[in-house]
Parts: structure tokens; sequence; C-alpha cells
């Protein structure tokens, strides 16, 4: 997968999962902004991404997560 | 001490999803009972039970909200929404009042058996998500109604068995009655999965007349042989009087008695002494006399002995006025943890309308239920006091009077 179809993934699970608008996500958003999460839901942003890119996020890992760029930079980084 | 009222009912059960629906259902004697193949495949000695469909919230409510929702809170929210809309509560007053929630339920069977299915196969818990742990509780509904509907009152779950309920009701009665709260949203509810349902099948409580399965719950009957497995939820408003009329909003009934027992005998063998006293103890909470009572929805649930012994139990406290009596538990199957509440919401209904809905399936009297006067066919008939009777596991007995009023 290029960066921009693994980027399209992702959108699209986020939509799907979080019942967001694909103009919610903008690149710089603070994810749970941009998602309109609380810090429970993002326990589910861990199973998600599990379930659709097979490699579990550690805690540590999730907190230096900010923006929605972070997040794509992350999920890319991590599938090489 | 206040009077305590009903400005609200809600419903979502087997013979409909709402108060019209399940009004037609009532009036027309239509079951809501059928097979469910799956439980064929699961070893299950019986496949009836209530057929319920499960609501699709997507687009009612938000995710964060949704996904917190065992099966049974689902039924739980359409009930409770339905209900106060019913009561003219709206979410203003939600909001700039205290409001308390009193719910029975005793169990999340589903939501526990997903998470350690999951458990199982991920061996690693962070992969379970944060929603199981709110829909796996006995609290499921008390916890997530109130952020749902921001109340501020009592909130806690009434665990008891059948009769879980009727005592949520009682309960919150008690509570407006002594002043400590204003009004109080009170229901039942039960999940209808099969999971839900397997270890209950295996005491062979449940009918096996498959072959009809609108034949298959026959309360007082002489050829019953069982009950068979329902749910769904109902709820039920309740304030004080006085809050009532202030409000201006429509009061359904009074509720002028709550009595309450345990046999401490056996734990799933009723007797006869355990529910003639929870009975006595209502009417005397009611400062009524049996003869007063128009209308009795038994518990009855089609079980070969807790028929008997309910029959014989009302025989000896209304032998000589032999009020009207049926179980819906003839159309609706036993709705269980959610039954005492849902058979509030169906006798005031009938009380309403001014209607008897039938036991139906009494084809031929058994010894005992040959001395009632139970109502097999839809009957026309002015109901000013009515008389709710709960049972459970454990020998834990609810009675419940309401009254209509007629000043409205």
């Amino acid at each position: 997968m290029t960066n921009e179809e693994v980027i399209s993934k992702i959108k699209t699970v986020l939509i799907d999962e979080f019942e967001v608008e694909e103009e919610d996500l903008d690149s710089s958003a603070v994810i749970m902004d941009a998602l309109d999460i609380d810090s429970l839901d993002l326990i589910d942003l861990v199973v998600v991404i599990e379930q659709n890119f097979g490699f579990k996020v550690e805690t540590q890992e999730m907190a230096e997560i900010k923006t929605l760029q972070d997040f794509y930079v992350y999920i890319i980084k991590k599938l090489n | 001490m206040n009077r305590v009222v009903v400005t609200g009912l809600g419903i979502y059960s087997c013979i409909g999803k709402n108060l019209d629906e399940v009004t037609n259902s009532l009036y027309n004697g239509r079951s809501g009972i059928g097979i469910d193949p799956v439980r064929k495949e699961m070893g299950f000695r019986s496949s009836l039970t209530g057929i319920v469909e499960r609501p699709k919230l997507k687009g009612v409510l938000p995710r964060s909200q949704r996904v917190k929702l065992a099966e049974e809170s689902e039924y739980a929210y359409l009930a409770t929404l339905e209900a106060l809309k019913n009561a003219q509560i709206n979410d203003d007053y939600l909001d700039n009042n205290e409001v308390g929630i009193i719910y029975g339920n005793d169990s999340s069977a589903l939501a526990v058996i997903n998470t350690v299915d999951m458990m199982r196969e991920k061996k690693d818990t962070m992969l379970l998500g944060s929603a199981l742990i709110f829909q796996s509780m006995n609290s499921t509904i008390t916890m997530n109604l109130s952020v749902i509907f921001r109340l501020k009152g009592i909130n806690f779950t009434i665990s008891a068995a059948c009769a879980s309920g009727s005592h949520s009701i009682g309960m919150g009665y008690l509570l407006i009655k002594t002043g400590l709260q204003e009004m109080v949203i009170c229901g039942g509810a039960q999940e209808v999965n099969p999971y839900a349902m397997g270890n209950f099948d295996a005491l062979s409580a449940f009918s096996i007349n498959q072959a009809d399965p609108t034949k298959a719950s026959r309360p007082f009957d002489r050829d019953r042989d069982g009950l068979v497995p329902s749910g769904g939820a109902a709820t039920v408003i309740i304030e004080s009087y006085e809050l009532a009329k202030k409000r201006g909003a429509k009061i359904l009934g009074e509720i002028i008695g709550y009595g309450f027992s345990s046999n401490g005998d056996h734990i799933s063998v009723p007797n006869v002494a355990g529910p003639v006293r929870a009975m006595e103890l209502c009417l005397k909470d009611a400062s009524i006399t049996s003869d007063e009572v128009d209308y009795i929805n038994a518990h009855a649930t089609s079980t070969p002995i807790g028929d008997e012994y309910e029959a014989i139990a009302l025989d000896q406290l209304f032998g000589s006025s032999k009020p009207f009596i049926s179980s819906t538990k003839s159309s609706t199957g036993h709705e269980c943890w959610m039954a005492g509440a849902s058979e509030i919401v169906y006798s005031m209904i009938m009380m309403e309308k001014s209607f008897i809905a039938p036991n139906l399936n009494f084809d031929n009297p058994a010894k005992e239920s040959a001395k009632l006067n139970i109502v097999a066919e839809t009957k026309e008939a002015n109901i000013n006091v009515l008389l709710s009777n709960s049972f459970g596991f454990g020998g834990t007995n609810s009675a419940i009077l309401i009254k209509k009023i007629m000043e409205n």
C-alpha cells in the first residue's frame, strides 16, 4: 500500500467506526476533537487499529499521538 | 406521607414496540411467542421464546452512548423514551429537576459471554474495548440511562429474579411516599438472546409444546407444561400526586399499596404462604379489603406447580369476592426480570381502556384454578383497583395495587 492508500484506509475506518464525516478529518486537527471522542473512546481506537491493521498500539505510543497527521505517520511507520 | 401516582408508561415487548401496538395485541389476544431455530442447534430442550426485534439505534443515539448499551438496555432506552414522552417530561425538565431511576434487571449474559470469548481469543484485555464493562454489569440499564437522560436523583438497579421489575416500582413508590424523591423512572428489562436462557432451560421449566408456539403458554390451564421465556423492557414514570398536579400531568393511576415477602423455603419451588403474605401486606398498605380489587394480573407463568400454588393463594384471599383474573404471560411468555413492570403497563392499559386482556389457552381449568374467575376471552370491564403479582427464584414476592383516579 502507498502512503496515500494507507491514509485513505485509515480515514474510511475512522468514518465508519466513529461516525464522523470526511471533512471532520483535517490532518492538523487534534485526534480527540476530530473524532469527537473522550478518553474511553480512545481505548476503542486501539481495538480498531488492531482489527484493521493487524498490530496493537502500545498505550505509551498512543499518548504521543496528538493530531491526525501524527496518527497517519505512526500507522505508516508501523506498517513499514 | 405523599400520594404516589403513575403519569407515564412505555413498553417494548414481543406483543408490540409501543403502547398503541401493545394495546391492540392485548385487546385482540395476540401471542408474541414463536420458535428461535438457533436454540435447537445450541441443544436447548425448548426453542420457544417471545420474538423481540433488536432495536436499530444507529442515528438515534450517538456512538459513544449507543455502544455501551447491552441488548436489554436498548429495550429499556426505547421504553423509557416513550414513557417520558407519555408523561410529558422534556429535556428541560430533566435538566432542571431531580429525577431518579430504579430499574429491575438480573442479568446481562450476552455481554459477559462476549467478554469472556474475546478474552480467550485475544489474551489481551486492551483489545476488549471500552464498552463491554458498561454492558456487562446488572446495572447496565440504570448506569446508561442515567447518563443519557442526565438524571440527578436516586440511581440503582434491583436484582430480584422475576420480581425485579415489580420491586423497582415498589421501591420508587416508597421513596416518593416518604418524600425522599419527587419523581422516579421505574421499570424492568429482560434480554432475549439464547445465552441468557440456556441455564434456565436446563431446569426443564420451559414448555416443550413447540408444535404450536401460540398455545404453549397456558397459565392456569389443566394441560400447561411450563413457561416460555421472553423479554423486552417496560418503563413506568411515577411521581408525587402534588408534583403531577403542579405539572398539569395526566394521572394514569395511583399506586396505593406495595407488599413483599420472602418464602424462606426452596430456591425454585414456590409456596402458598409467601405470596399470601405479600398480597396481605399490599392490601394493608393500601388500607383496602380484598373485595375492593376488581382485577388481578397474576404472576402465573404456566408452570404446573407455580400456577397451582398461586391459584390456591388467590382463592384464600379473593375466594369470596372473585375478581377478574388473567395472566398476560399467556400472550407474552414470561418476561422474567421485566415482567413485574410490563404487567403494570399491561394492566394500566386495561384500566384506562376498560377491558381485560384474555388469559389465552385457558381451555380446561385445573382443579385449583376452577375456583377463580379467570377471563379467557377479552372482556369489557371497568377496573377501579388492580393488583399485580410477581414472584421470583429464592422466594422473593412482590405485589402492587393501583387505583384509578377519576379527577383528570
